[in-house]
């Protein structure tokens, strides 16, 4: 018996008499010998739990978390507190074992929490329609890639600013290759997109525009005024954005976005070294019929009580095929309900006083860290939650002393910019108190002053 | 009225102003107002219409919204190609272990080695599993497998000179194969199934071209079905330079006895939340990791998961690699699923070689035993089986007698099986079988569980043949009914109006 | 399957792919789906009409019907021009099965080759292929 299983010899004796057979080797008889694994997998024999565990919390003791040390780091995903009522509601077993909802009948807990998730998104992002999620944020751009393609036209041209995370950047130009698609990338200067290279580059090939706000840099872009040149052109625009500073900054239904997108794990997810957490996803109301993924809707039975179901299903690939919005299937369902957990523990009036925490204490610890000697600041624009700063000493080096004094001070932009050399990228949320600001600032002093030293 | 009927609110509608659950942390710091750190025209008029609700309400709304779900912790789930095997709760307390868990996923690789030798091991079982030595992680879903495998090819072919159009599947191949041939760029051509429920031979010889890019198969097929000339499948098109992809969905027949690498494949995508007992979660999330052989090698996505022998007596230190020049590039931010890496690897682990081709064992076993308890009596009758020999971990009836005869459908069927708290099988798929239900039992069912089960069928289908109305007006015993999935999608309504 | 005359009425052309064609005078035609395609398809819920001005051509797809579970291509029996499409049929996509013959028509076309015509099934040669299906 192999763990989790039950079928004991007697059993085994049983349901073979039951098949007519006399031995299982029967049942893989129609596998030819020739390929028939000749050997037992080479694989360390099976361990009982507590040694599994131990297995596991000794790979685990080799990495430095949060808990061990302070961390600044952002880019995308923040250490950022979840309640306990997420992990203990996304734990029960009713979330967490079921199937994707294809019986609604016996699905209505799963697919009313997509209906509340949809019904949360649309809300921050002030768009109408939103799916039930993609897998994160990158490959959601990705995806609104293959919408605009997909919108007719014939358009295959996207224009992209560089102050779209890398990671999405890189992971456009991947998918782009199957879309047969060209991108052109727009430089930021001063740490935003430049508004006449863009418009100078949005043609009347563009199917679609690529923006981010706040930037990988921080920095809280100018959608409205930037979006014009994709207006005028008929292209798409497409906006991803950090979900936790939509209670206070305006959000990209109302600058004009036909799309926004972005990484969802700041809203009830962990870390866990990069996933997994989810994409959303929100668009128009023209856009409906053209979404990626799931999207649940509501509607009665058949004895008039109120229910939900999956709706739009033939846009999916179990129905539509090759014509589908989307090939996606399994996304991220657990990891949308426990952001929907942690936006209603929030609230209305708790989701807005956590933004205006993130920005206050952001200034404050921009400020402080650009009268360190040796640290500027990299731009100027009004920024959020993260900044990026420029350091007189090799980054490396730099937080490399930081780290020995338990902080990661934050992400180096260098090796994606090599324009920011010794670029680094603060993020700050609510975990991070003025002391840790604090310490940071004296920390980061120390090191610089010491490398430049040695440099 | 009691609590469980009292109606289904949203969380917006028990929304009461005032109300709230979040205490924020003070600030500690100058607290000025926003416009003076922001422009006030990049500045939101007013917050999102989120819910005002305490804490204990929060709570009480979502656990007894959880009540109208059935789960896998709870009943049976036979669904045909979903592997619904158990999930141990062990993977969840490990996967939660802060090391893990409050993990940054841009932490520097030295800071982070449990967690990249974690997934390096994980890389190392799953090319001993599928029996190819290059392993991505990144993926995070099948489909997102099949994208990748899909660009793979068309890397390799470029590399070569090559520019092909075409994609070659079988005709019972899961929806995700041709959306996915599509978002690569490729034309998908279907190839027939024979009567034996394998590859149709001549359409396929007749199929295959040097413009043919790849051809996607799953072994056992849809059907349940090992089909026996793969060889010959591999043969003919690695003969025009084609790639072979295995979309790892039936992996759970196979593991220890047979592996897609050993078969000719050149990429296969595992399925984390099918075989390796990833929990559903109600719909994700998953991860579907690639294997790949050497001459695909140099096309993985990048950072790419290493380990490096110090040259200095200490040990192995492991690093994401990034140095891949003919690299496809990236999939998605980081370096993907994590939470999942670490829970299918404790299940690897707690299972180690021999439980591994156990379990495919006792899958086989219970999937045959479950046919043959419905190959008996009335099952026998009204739902023959599509492909009378022996199944792997899967097989496929056929409604349509039991449409004719009892004039009730596999729709029919399915939704009477929730009253009796079972999930039905996958229905009306592969479209190949008419009015098909697919059920894969898995290896963690009970034989009791089983015979329940096929009880079950015996006496919904006794009953429709003396009253077909019960079947067709069901489900009875469900929180909600039948649902009007017309309305739904005629004048869709996704989301809440909070006007 | 039993079926009334009603089902396929006489004055129509078919095409086996389940579309019928009404003939308008020398040059002009219009298109729908049979009574059987719409039965087969279930509950329409969507239908999304080609653009006015747009060629379309025999034997080839011009649009899709959705129902909750399918999407059927419709093909065209004729070759033409569109001149007018079923605007109707956005707020009440339901008439494709309530009235399939009538108030569910979907494209009206000016013919680009008549000839075309004599390829097309009379109402009893297409009722034969239903009793074959």
């Amino acid at each position: 018996m192999s763990r989790y299983t039950s079928a004991t010899p007697a059993d085994r004796a049983e349901m073979l008499a039951t098949i007519g057979v006399d031995s299982v080797a029967e049942l893989f008889a129609q596998i030819p010998q020739s390929l028939r694994l000749d050997r037992p997998l080479s694989l360390p024999a099976g361990m009982s739990e507590a040694e599994v565990y131990e297995r596991l919390a000794a790979l685990a003791a080799r990495n430095v978390d949060c808990e061990e040390q302070v961390c600044f780091l952002g880019a995308g995903m923040y250490d950022h507190y979840v309640p306990a009522i997420v992990d203990a509601i996304t734990q029960r077993s009713e979330f967490l074992t079921p199937y994707t909802p294809y019986q609604p009948e016996i699905s209505q807990g799963g697919l009313q929490a997509m209906f509340e998730f949809q019904t949360a998104m649309s809300e921050l992002t002030a768009l109408p329609v939103s799916n039930a999620g993609l897998y994160e944020g990158p490959s959601s751009v990705a995806s609104a890639a293959y919408l605009a393609i997909g919108a007719g036209k014939g358009r295959r041209r996207f224009v992209v600013s560089r102050g779209v995370h890398p990671h999405s950047r890189e992971t456009l130009a991947t998918y782009s290759v199957g879309f047969d698609a060209e991108i052109e990338e727009v430089d930021l200067r001063d740490g935003l997109t430049d508004a006449a290279t863009l418009a100078a580059a949005v043609d009347d090939e563009t199917a679609a525009v690529f923006l981010q706000s706040p930037n990988f840099l921080g920095a809280i872009e100018d959608v409205e005024a930037l979006g014009a040149a994709a207006k005028e052109h008929g292209a798409l625009l497409v906006v991803a954005v950090d979900p936790m500073t939509l209670g206070v900054l305006e959000p990209p239904g109302e600058q004009g976005a036909d799309i926004a997108l972005g990484e969802g794990q700041p809203l009830g997810n962990r870390l866990d070294f990069g996933g997994p957490s989810f994409g959303f996803f929100c668009g128009t109301e023209e856009l409906i019929r053209k979404m990626p993924g799931r999207i649940a809707g509501e509607t009665d039975d058949v004895d008039g009580r109120r229910g939900f179901v999956l709706a739009l299903q033939t846009r999916e690939q179990h129905i539509r095929r090759e014509k589908a919005t989307h090939n996606i299937c399994t996304a991220q369902a657990l990891n949308a309900l426990a952001a929907t957990i942690h936006l209603a523990w929030l609230g209305r009036e708790g989701f807005r006083e956590l933004g205006e925490l993130l920005v206050r204490r952001t200034a404050y610890a921009r400020e402080r860290l650009a009268a360190v000697a040796g640290v500027e600041l990299l731009h100027e624009a009004p920024v959020a939650r993260e900044f990026a700063l420029r350091l007189a000493a090799p980054v490396d080096r730099v937080l490399e002393r930081c780290a020995e004094r338990g902080i990661a001070a934050g992400y180096p932009l260098g090796r994606e910019y090599p324009e920011y050399e010794n670029g680094l990228l603060v993020a700050i949320t609510e975990r991070r108190t003025r002391e840790q600001i604090d310490a940071l600032a004296e920390a980061l002093g120390a090191a610089v002053a010491a490398e430049a030293v040695t440099a | 009225m009691n609590q469980q009927d009292e109606g289904v609110l949203t969380i917006f509608e028990r929304s009461k102003p005032g109300r709230r659950a979040a205490v924020l942390p003070a600030a500690e710091v100058p607290e000025p107002p926003l416009e003076e750190l922001i422009p006030a025209k990049l500045l939101r008029a007013e917050p999102p219409r989120l819910p005002e609700v305490a804490e204990p309400e929060i709570v009480r709304h979502y656990n007894r919204l959880s009540r109208r779900n059935f789960d896998l912790d709870s009943g049976f789930y036979p669904l045909g190609s979903c592997t619904m095997k158990h999930n141990p709760r062990l993977n969840e307390r490990v996967a939660a272990l802060p090391g893990h868990a409050r993990l940054h996923p841009a932490q520097e690789p030295r800071r982070a080695q449990g967690a990249l030798e974690l997934m390096w091991l994980l890389q190392q079982s799953l090319a001993e599993i599928c029996g190819l030595p290059h392993v991505s992680l990144q993926p995070s879903a099948g489909s997102h497998g099949e994208l990748a495998g899909l660009l793979l090819t068309r890397a390799f072919h470029a590399d070569r000179g090559e520019a092909r159009t075409k994609v070659l599947a079988p005709d019972t191949s899961h929806g995700t194969n041709p959306a996915s041939v599509t978002m690569a760029g490729y034309e998908i051509v279907k190839v027939a199934t024979d009567e034996r429920g394998g590859v149709e031979m001549d359409d396929l010889r007749a199929k295959v071209s040097e413009d043919v890019a790849c051809l996607m198969l799953t072994n056992p097929n849809t059907l349940g079905l090992f089909d026996e000339n793969i060889t010959e499948i591999a043969a003919l098109i690695h003969a025009v330079g084609g790639t072979l992809y295995y979309d790892g969905a039936n992996l759970n027949a196979v593991m220890g006895h047979s592996r897609p690498g050993d078969m000719g494949f050149d990429i296969v995508h595992v399925n984390l939340h099918k075989s390796f007992s990833q929990p559903h979660g109600g719909g994700g999330p998953g991860a579907g990791p690639i294997a790949v052989s050497d001459r695909i090698e140099p096309f993985l996505p990048r950072p790419q998961v290493v380990r490096r022998e110090s040259g200095n007596g200490s040990g192995p230190t492991y690093d994401l690699d990034r140095d891949r020049p003919k690299s496809i590039g990236r999939l998605r931010g980081f370096q993907g699923n994590f939470g999942v890496f670490v829970r299918s690897y404790a299940y690897i682990l707690s299972l180690g070689g021999d439980g591994l081709a156990e379990a495919s064992e006792t899958a086989v076993l219970n999937a045959n035993y479950l046919k043959a308890r419905l190959a008996e009596g009335r099952a026998g009758k009204y739902l023959p089986v599509a492909f009378d020999r022996h199944c792997m971990h899967e097989f496929v009836l056929s409604g349509k007698p039991m449409k004719r005869e009892l004039g009730i459908a596999t729709l029919d069927l399915a939704k009477r099986l929730l009253d009796f708290d079972f999930h039905p099988p996958t229905v009306y798929f592969p479209l190949l079988v008419d009015e098909a239900l697919m059920i894969e039992p898995t290896e963690t069912e009970t034989k009791e569980s089983l015979d329940v089960f096929a009880d079950a069928i015996e006496q919904i289908l006794a009953e429709a043949e003396v009253d077909p109305d019960k079947a067709r007006q069901s489900p009875h015993t469900t929180p909600v009914r039948r649902l009007d999935e017309v309305k739904a999608t005629r004048k869709p309504v996704i989301r809440q109006a909070l006007d | 399957m039993i079926l009334s005359d009603a089902n396929c009425p006489d004055e129509l052309l078919y095409h086996d792919q389940h579309d019928w064609a009404r003939l308008e005078g020398d040059e002009h035609a219009v298109f729908g789906i049979t009574w059987y395609a719409q039965d087969s398809l279930g509950e329409v819920v969507f239908y999304d009409p080609p653009e006015v001005g747009a060629e379309i051509h025999k034997d080839a797809s011009y649009a899709e019907v959705e129902s909750v579970k399918a999407v059927s291509d419709v093909i065209a029996p004729l070759s033409g021009e569109i001149v007018e499409v079923n605007d109707e049929l956005a707020d009440s996509p339901e008439k494709i099965n309530e009235d399939p013959y009538g108030e569910g028509w979907l494209v009206k076309v000016k013919l680009t080759a008549a000839a075309e015509a004599d390829a097309l099934l009379g109402a009893e040669e297409y009722r034969k292929l239903l009793e074959n299906e």
